[in-house]
């Protein structure tokens, strides 16, 4: 045997749980770091239950949102609609006649109408063959259209006959609300699709070298269908929450989730051009995220430099990757 | 005469690694003004990391580089096409949106005050075409529309358009028709003349006999011969330097002459056609047989062996063990047919992706009860496959980016082996950047498989792998195939003629 087969070194860049778990470390100390920030300076009010209880809250809406984005992402997408159509489920759900139908029928309705949406993405990007963020940024633009045509422009609130729904928010399980848990079972269950299932495989597949994929008899296209229309379910959950949260549904919900959600996952250490990412990674980038809105809020800062803030930490983010990468 | 010369590059020790892969290990080139280096060396021997660490494109992680009498610290593109050396990569650097004149003077552009001057670059890109025997290529025309020739060329005038005193030409010739390649001589003849030299890279013999001076034998990251003559240093002593062994007997023994007639037809193709590549091509398959296809690059053997697969809409008539095959890939595989692609890399690896994962992705269905993956069974498979075919090293978790060309294909193969099912395997090019040791390896497996009474189809551009390998020998020309006719019965040079004959070579 020449010596060309044997590689030198047996074993360079293999992957291990421990390799897998300090990938994430950045983001787990950035938490840390902000945390103790926290307590430095709001320590009466930062580290109280209610506090990080509103922490988790907020996040859950775009956290399930960071869910389907994670998944699209990674099978070498981009979903730009995912905030419009959050609203145009939150709305559809609270329509008159929708709600006559009482609390259940609103939460499918909400999730058909995500799903919908997003498999109308996914059948113009894979059939269509339309670049993603032309054929999303179109059902962004027309889904808030609709949204607002059937609001009429106008905040629809949750009939008192269905406030299950509201339930979500107020009522609690060992001190957390009902909606917490609707965002850790679709965390689970994203994790789930993503690690052990040949859907998460073949995402990967897709995003990494949809060439390899389609010689290798995977169907690419309808995969790709399946891709948008999670993340379109995605919406529609995060739709079930929003409406939960606020009490209504309206065409102004969502407004720039899509950059939040986008922000999280490449945050995250997701490739944005595809075949590489974790779901642990969204949601510790969205949480970094939500931590800080919550110290700007606490010490009564402006919003502007809370954005401020976001830029700088998407751009040190990136840099750090790049660099661990080499 | 020669050595009289100072020399104009001086490569000492050069070491380069990568993960996983110490891609030089200390190489050492001499070059002097006005000669035609050749370099010579097995695929994955190194050649083209050595030209872009010369091009700057890496950096050196040992050795010293001196140039024109200057040592070259930091290694950067641009500091190296200052210093005169140009570089034609093998894959085209070309922007295919760009015009002829744009490209060539890409990165120094024609300009003032930042606006380009565009008939001063065009009449400038002009007079280099026409310096180089192709004054009929426009120099407003899109590259993405010209022939491959054609790109070559453009390729040629960017490398010219730099004053370079270094020219390195990797694979110049391989897009090239017979009397184009007489023109690039003569380029290169009137290069050299002016004193510029030329690093040559190829893996055709005749041509290094015809236009090198020198040759320098790269083997495994190292030079292991230099400074040989390039038109009296035996053949016999190249390979043996190039391979380190003496090549015999990398061919498994074939079965008997007609011993597959009795066998079910496994693969039979009517009248397949399709608007550019190739028409009326119809061939059977039988079960344990190996078919090969030879042709030139772009007489549509390629394209053919992708219509079979259905990753290429075709008319005609393809059917499986009379099955006739619909539906695209998914459906090819679901009936036990397998495809190993011509572009490793782009085509059929997730490089990010374990050794493992790229074994299953084609047998996903297997492992998975309701969509749920059963890892255990998944890796206990891959680590049989990896058994099975020596893929080295035996890691399953390793990630399949750090592995050599041949175990790459080797896990490509064993893609299509875990299923007990497969019935035809499509093969194209598959010891391509697979150097000579684990080809003979390759090929053992592929004569094993057929026969367990799988049907193979292979295409290859190396007529002698075509002839060593296959049982029947389909030869194909400008999409047609004008003769089939068992292995035995052909011999290289017939095979080569009925390859170019009639063609415009």
């Amino acid at each position: 045997m020449t010596g060309m087969l044997t590689v030198d070194k047996p074993s360079v860049s293999r992957p291990s749980a421990l390799v897998s778990g300090r990938r994430h470390l950045g983001l787990v100390a950035a938490l840390v770091l902000l945390a103790v920030v926290g307590v430095a300076t709001k320590a009466d009010t930062f580290a109280t239950t209610s506090n990080i209880i509103g922490i988790l809250a907020l996040a859950s809406t775009i956290g399930v949102i960071t869910v389907g984005m994670t998944f699209v992402i990674i099978g070498g997408g981009i979903d730009l609609s995912v905030g419009s159509v959050m609203a145009l489920a939150s709305v559809w759900a609270t329509t008159v006649a929708t709600q006559e139908y009482g609390p259940w029928v609103m939460c499918l309705c909400a999730i058909l109408v995500g799903t919908i949406s997003g498999a109308v993405s996914g059948l113009l990007i894979a059939y269509g063959r339309m670049v993603p963020f032309i054929a999303t940024l179109a059902m962004m633009v027309a889904a808030s259209g609709l949204a607002q045509r059937l609001s009429d422009r106008r905040t629809q609130l949750v009939k008192p006959g269905n406030s299950a729904i509201v339930d979500l928010s107020s009522q609690r399980f060992l001190g957390l609300p009902l909606l917490v848990y609707i965002f850790a079972a679709v965390v689970a269950a994203g994790w789930i699709l993503l690690n052990r299932t040949t859907f998460g495989r073949r995402t990967f597949a897709v995003g990494g070298n949809p060439e390899a994929a389609r010689l290798a008899g995977i169907d690419v296209r309808r995969h790709t269908v399946m891709l948008y229309a999670l993340s379109g379910l995605c919406c529609g959950i995060a739709a079930i929450i929003i409406m939960a949260r606020t009490t209504t549904g309206s065409s102004t919900h969502g407004s720039l989730y899509e950059l939040d959600a986008i922000a999280a996952v490449i945050i995250g250490g997701t490739l944005l051009s595809g075949g590489k990412g974790t779901i642990v990674g969204s949601i510790l980038g969205l949480l970094v995220f939500t931590v800080i809105t919550n110290l700007f809020i606490l010490n009564g800062l402006d919003t502007s430099d809370q954005l401020i803030a976001k830029g700088l930490i998407i751009v040190a983010a990136v840099l750090l990757q790049q660099r661990s990468n080499r | 005469m020669q050595d009289e010369l100072d020399p104009l590059l001086v490569m000492r020790g050069i070491v380069k690694e990568f993960p996983g892969v110490r891609a030089l290990d200390g190489v050492d080139l001499e070059v002097v003004p006005g000669e035609v280096h050749c370099l010579l060396g097995q695929n994955g021997a190194g050649k083209s990391t050595l030209i872009k660490t010369l091009a700057g494109v890496h950096q050196p992680d040992e050795g010293t580089i001196s140039f024109g009498g200057a040592e070259i610290r930091s290694a950067h593109p641009t500091a190296a096409i200052g210093a005169g050396i140009a570089t034609m990569y093998q894959e085209l650097d070309l922007v295919e949106g760009l015009s002829v004149a744009d490209n060539i003077f890409l990165g120094h552009e024609r300009a003032r005050f930042g606006f380009t001057r565009r008939r001063d670059a065009h009449r400038a890109a002009t007079e280099l075409l026409g310096g180089l025997g192709h004054g009929e290529i426009h120099p407003g025309a899109e590259v993405g529309r010209l022939p491959p020739a054609g790109r070559q060329v453009v390729s040629m005038a960017r490398a010219l358009s730099r004053q370079a005193r270094l020219i390195v030409m990797d694979e110049p010739s391989a897009a090239l028709a017979h009397d184009e390649v007489d023109n690039l001589f003569r380029v290169i003849g009137e290069l050299t003349a002016k004193g510029v030299a030329v690093v040559y890279i190829s893996h055709r013999l005749e041509e290094i006999r015809r236009v090198g001076d020198r040759i320098t034998v790269l083997k495994d990251g190292r030079t292991v011969g230099a400074n040989l003559d390039a038109r009296t240093t035996p053949t016999s002593e190249l390979v043996a330097l190039m391979t380190g062994r003496e090549v015999d007997d990398v061919f498994p023994d074939r079965p008997s002459a007609g011993s597959h007639d009795a066998e079910p037809v496994r693969l039979s193709v009517q009248g397949l056609s399709d608007r550019d590549h190739f028409r009326d091509v119809s061939f059977e398959v039988r079960a344990g047989e190996i078919v090969g296809l030879a042709g030139l690059v772009g007489s549509g053997r390629s394209e053919v062996l992708e219509a079979v697969f259905g990753a290429r809409s075709a008319a005609g008539r393809v059917e499986v063990d009379g099955v006739v095959l619909r539906g695209g890939p998914p459906r090819a595989v679901r009936l036990g047919v397998g495809f190993a692609p011509e572009e490793r890399k782009a085509q059929a690896l997730l490089l990010d992706q374990s050794v493992t994962a790229n074994i299953t992705l084609g047998a996903l269905p297997r492992y998975s009860r309701f969509g749920w993956l059963d890892r255990s069974r998944e890796a206990r498979d891959a680590r049989r496959r990896i058994a099975d075919l020596d893929l080295r090293p035996a890691d399953p978790q390793r990630p399949i980016r750090t592995l050599s060309g041949g175990n790459q294909q080797k896990a490509v193969i064993a893609r299509w082996l875990l299923d007990d099912g497969l019935r035809l395997l499509l093969l194209d090019e598959p010891t391509r950047g697979v150097d000579i040791g684990a080809r003979a390896e390759l090929y053992t497996v592929v004569r094993r498989l057929a026969d367990s009474g799988v049907a193979v189809l292979l295409v290859s551009s190396e007529v002698p792998e075509v002839l060593g390998l296959a049982d029947r020998v389909l030869v194909m020309r400008e999409g047609r195939v004008v003769h089939a006719a068992p292995a035995r019965d052909l011999s290289e040079h017939q095979v080569i003629d009925m390859i170019m004959e009639g063609s415009a070579l």
